[in-house]
């Protein structure tokens, strides 16, 4: 069997990070030769994704924020962690305009972004025990990578 | 302000000229949450001097926003609105008119394809 293409990258939670990390998710995704607007989802989606786990996860505390990538057959699968707080109501955080933090300047528009631009997306949450998303793109006349 | 030379990439730039009865905004880099004060204070800082009704933000040279972006401008229009102003948008990339057209902005903000065309519309009321 071929070995799967992979990549974890850990970081603290500072929204310094989120350039980075999307930045890195992309660089990672571009093997695959997507479009340039399939590239801009993936980096839009997991700006979102790594947001939420700085600001929402962790709040004021400091945590790590775990990112994880791997390249399939069809397109990526992005998976996102933090340890942080929870989410006690995922459907709630899914609806469009919600946010659990009125006291900043929030769209809460990110999970509603985050499940347009992206094909399949999943939410595990355990409250006290964090967070992780989970979610893939399909890359239209993939390459064969590696 | 000087973009950074040396990094990988620039973070973001605000620059803001005033033009008859309005002050033009110009977005340099990528808006997301880590960006999003700098935009807020620039334009607050600018908007508090009272010289115009009308802000134009110019989004040109935003490569990226995400939706901690969407977050500071409706906050903006708001707050420029509420001060009896008004606050248009012009000149967005694909990647920002993704967000915008999702988010339903378009619905609150007007958009314009030009400085110009904004100017004309502002300029027409």
């Amino acid at each position: 069997m071929e070995q799967q293409n992979k990549m974890i990258l850990s970081f603290s939670n500072i929204s310094g990070n989120e350039s980075f990390a999307r930045a890195t998710v992309a660089a990672f995704a571009a093997k695959l030769d997507p479009t340039l607007e399939e590239l801009e989802d993936i980096k839009t989606a997991v700006s979102e994704a790594v947001t939420n786990a700085i600001i929402h996860g962790y709040q004021e505390q400091q945590g790590m924020v775990h990112v994880e990538a791997t390249l399939t057959e069809q397109g990526i699968e992005i998976i996102v962690r933090d340890q942080g707080r929870g989410i006690d109501d995922v459907d709630l955080v899914r609806e469009a305009t919600y946010t659990s933090r009125p006291d900043l300047e929030r769209s809460g528009m990110g999970f509603t972004i985050m499940e347009h631009l992206m094909d399949e997306i999943e939410i595990i949450s355990a409250v006290g025990k964090g967070t992780q998303i989970k979610m893939y793109k399909k890359i239209n006349n993939i390459v064969p990578v590696n | 302000m000087e973009d950074r030379k040396g990094g990988v990439y620039m973070e973001l730039i605000v620059d803001s000229k005033i033009f008859k009865d309005a002050i033009i905004v110009y977005l340099r880099g990528e808006l997301d949450q880590h960006t999003a004060n700098t935009v807020r204070n620039a334009i607050e800082k600018e908007w508090s001097k009272k010289l115009a009704t009308y802000i134009i933000l110019n989004m040109e040279q935003l490569t990226f926003m995400d939706s901690s972006g969407l977050g500071v401008i409706l906050g903006r229009y708001k707050q420029v609105t509420n001060d009896g102003g008004k606050l248009v948008i012009c000149c967005v990339n694909r990647q920002v008119e993704k967000i915008i057209e999702l988010s339903g902005l378009k619905n609150i903000i007007n958009f314009y394809n030009t400085e110009t065309e904004a100017l004309n519309a502002i300029g027409g009321e």
